[in-house]
């Protein structure tokens, strides 16, 4: 079964995806807002990762080497899930710590440590 | 089979009614009949449930409308039509089943109230997030045999009509879609701009992501067992011999020992899924008003209505693939009985297609089956407190399923190194060896209960007492 | 064009908004978490079109169905604070991002993604998604990573519980 989508296609879409969350982490103060655009940037490399596993087996030589190349990147996209979860509830924690402790505003005013 | 070959037809590419392609009939024709079940059923289910839940109170419940009681004619202004002599005075009963219809139209014609303070973008799209993935969930059940009776390959009307998938990952499909329930729900209760139903959201979110790990690990369980996470193919691993060694009854895993554990977490994982008594908490009426939808009037409140309904009625459903053997009427090999007694041959054939046949009736019977549990468990159990709720999922189901998994992955492994009878002696010392443990772990528990005296909360007033003065008017 | 080609651009079409609207409507959380959903929804879906069913899957029930769940709760939790509503103000650094990220967009488009321009897909392999092959590449060739990730998951519950503790 092929399919005649480009790959750039995918790749468009990914980086479209990123510069947003990259865009959203410079514009937003808000903690959660900022995790959110973090998760979209993760989200983003996990599509390019499967784009270029599937599009990869072209130039493979063997079958071995297809599906490595097939393989390789949908495991990294399951550890990128997986560390984005323990992230997602480590870092909620953290910003829920935060905000109890101290009823203070956004990012910036987080910066008790600064010397 | 004149409909198989139409069917068969359309599956080939061939054209539909009014030259429609026929893939495309075809597709349609599946959702349709997944759907069409799920709508026209969801209103027998709700007469079903306060006809059953009225009984079990010692209630009559809604029983008489629909009843016609003819008179000797029908009498307009002028004229006045005799009526056939048979009907004279005679009642025509429907035992209350067109009561869900006459309250379907009666919150059609409700005011539709909108609050003036709410997120009204997302007050909108709630009530259809929450009636999707009832319908959703649908998609890779199977209510119908993916095999004609003495044939190994997969065939026959059924296998074309369902399921509307049948996808790699069906069973983790169910999970998907069924944790996307819980927005409708959140976003309501967010959406109203009331304390009540954000506390009914916020409960809700917390439930939903609670249950859903016991959920998962259960089914875990069983595809583990099957080695497949395709839903066809464990309806056709409970078609394998009993506990692998009697050929005659159906392996359903409701009666092996890792699938009862199994199907009992799946089964509380499901009412909470759900949000029914005793885990509708979200929505509790004596302490949250209703929760999430105590804003919403006439179909919005419908909807969510209907929502639960369905969800209700899929995730039954899944329970019957999963657990209770699909669309097998009863849990016997006709097959295996037709060649090991040929003087009945002839019985046990028929019984085979009849069970083929009426796979989806045995498949509707399965779900209200469930159904009629829910119901009973809604009468029977009150209401669990939120920290109860919070212990029971976390606490004793998770664990339980996790255990369950790892007897299940010893079952195989032993199987697969000593042969069966390995595989079950190691199952079941597992259990025992599990059931010491617990019986341990909870004379401990219990010790340091004791040890730290009453458990309980004590009510203190903190606040200095503000009894009202009697003041004598007359002396004043 | 191809009626695949069609699915595609309707699915990154609303990737893309989802992706956009995070960031225009980060003012609003509730509404950013909304449109996140939509792009991880979406984003499940493109992975089918790429053949991988259990990692579209899986996209949909961890990011959807649990991480998400999880943001709204936190949102509407903090929600009830002032301080929470207080910070979801941008500041005056909105257009120099804006610029930045359009510059990163045309720069890595023209240096990166320009030269692959030609790449068209190939014949898939008959078990490039399925959970059997992913599950016997996971536990042998990457068993140990699988292994770490177990831990590092363990990790993230028990830092969680101890930073929801009330007192340290």
């Amino acid at each position: 079964m092929g399919t005649d989508i480009p790959l750039v296609w995918y790749l468009v879409t990914a980086l479209f995806m990123f510069v947003m969350g990259g865009i959203g982490v410079v514009v937003r103060r808000n903690p959660v807002v900022v995790f959110m655009c973090i998760e979209l940037m993760l989200n983003a490399t996990n599509l390019t990762f499967l784009a270029f596993a599937r599009y990869q087996i072209a130039s493979a030589q063997t079958p071995e080497a297809a599906l490595q190349a097939a393989m390789s990147g949908q495991m990294m996209v399951i550890f990128v899930m997986a560390v984005a979860a323990a992230e997602v509830a480590v870092g909620l924690g953290i910003i829920m710590a935060i905000f109890r402790l101290k009823n203070e505003a956004g990012l910036d005013d987080m910066s008790t440590m600064r010397g | 089979m004149n409909v198989q070959a139409i069917v068969e037809g359309w599956a080939a590419g061939g054209a539909g009614p009014l030259g429609i392609p026929g893939p495309l009939v075809l597709a349609v024709t599946k959702v349709m009949l997944v759907v069409g079940a799920v709508l026209t059923l969801v209103p027998g289910l709700i007469w079903w449930e306060r006809r059953l839940l009225s009984w079990m109170q010692d209630r009559i419940g809604p029983n008489r409308t629909g009843t016609i009681t003819f008179g000797t004619k029908i009498a307009f202004r002028f004229f006045e039509i005799p009526l056939p002599k048979f009907l004279h005075n005679r009642k025509i009963r429907t035992f209350g089943l067109l009561q869900p219809i006459a309250d379907g139209v009666k919150l059609f014609f409700k005011e539709d109230i909108t609050p003036a303070t709410i997120d009204r973008k997302v007050y909108f799209i709630a009530p259809a997030l929450a009636l999707f993935p009832a319908f959703a969930l649908g998609g890779t059940l199977p209510w119908g045999a993916s095999h004609v009776p003495f044939s190994e390959i997969a065939g026959g009307l059924y296998h074309i009509l369902t399921p509307i998938a049948d996808v790699e990952i069906g069973i983790l499909y169910v999970l998907a879609i069924s944790s996307l329930g819980a927005y409708g729900v959140i976003l309501a209760g967010w959406a109203s701009n009331n304390k009540y139903s954000l506390m009914g959201g916020l409960r809700a979110s917390a439930q939903v992501i609670s249950y859903e790990l016991g959920m998962g690990v259960s089914l875990a369980c069983v595809a583990l067992a099957v080695g497949s996470l395709k839903m066809t193919e464990m309806v056709r691993a409970q078609e394998q011999p009993l506990w692998g060694g009697l050929p005659a009854v159906q392996n359903w895993f409701l009666f092996t020992p890792f699938g009862f554990v199994a199907a009992v977490i799946f089964l509380i994982c499901i009412i909470a899924e759900t949000n029914r008594a005793p885990f509708d908490l979200p929505e509790a009426e004596n302490e949250l008003i209703a929760g999430y939808h105590t804003e919403y009037s006439s179909m919005k409140f419908a909807v969510f209505f209907m929502g639960e309904y369905a969800a209700m009625f899929v995730l039954s459903g899944v329970f019957a693939t999963v657990f209770l053997g699909g669309p097998n009427l009863m849990p016997v090999n006709w097959a295996y009985l037709a060649d090991a007694y040929p003087a009945a041959r002839g019985a046990f054939e028929g019984m085979a297609w009849v069970n083929y046949w009426l796979g989806p009736l045995a498949f509707l019977a399965k779900c209200a089956a469930g159904i009629t549990f829910f119901i009973w468990l809604r009468a029977t159990l009150p209401r669990l407190r939120y920290d109860q709720l919070m212990t029971l999922g976390w606490k004793v189901l998770l664990p339980a399923a996790v255990a369950n998994f790892i007897v299940v992955g010893l079952w195989i492994v032993a199987t697969e190194v000593y042969g069966p009878l390995g595989g079950w002696a190691a199952m079941l010392g597992a259990f025992a060896v599990l059931g010491v443990l617990y019986m341990n772990f909870a004379a401990a528990t219990k010790a340091s209960v004791l040890a730290t005296g009453r458990r309980g909360v004590t009510m203190v007033d903190p606040s200095p007492r503000r009894s009202v003065k009697m003041v004598d008017p007359n002396k004043a | 064009m191809s009626g695949n080609q069609i699915v595609f651009i309707v699915l990154a079409a609303i990737a893309c908004i989802g992706a956009a609207g995070v960031v225009v409507f980060g003012d609003n959380p509730v509404r950013s978490a909304l449109f996140l959903v939509l792009n991880f929804f979406v984003l499940g879906f493109l992975y089918f079109t790429l053949g991988a069913q259990l990692l579209g899957i899986s996209q949909i029930l961890v990011y959807a169905g649990a991480i998400m769940v999880l943001f709204l709760f936190v949102i509407m939790m903090l929600q009830q604070q002032s301080a929470f509503l207080r910070s979801t103000e941008s500041d005056g650094r909105g257009p120099i991002a804006w610029l930045l990220g359009a510059t990163m967009f045309m720069t890595v488009g023209a240096a990166v993604l320009a030269p692959l321009g030609g790449v068209t897909g190939s014949p898939i392999l008959d078990t490039f998604g399925t959970p059997q092959s992913i599950g016997k590449v996971l536990f042998t060739g990457y068993a140990w990573p699988f292994l770490i990730s177990s831990v590092l998951l363990l990790v993230g519950i028990v830092g969680s519980i101890l930073l929801a503790k009330r007192k340290f």
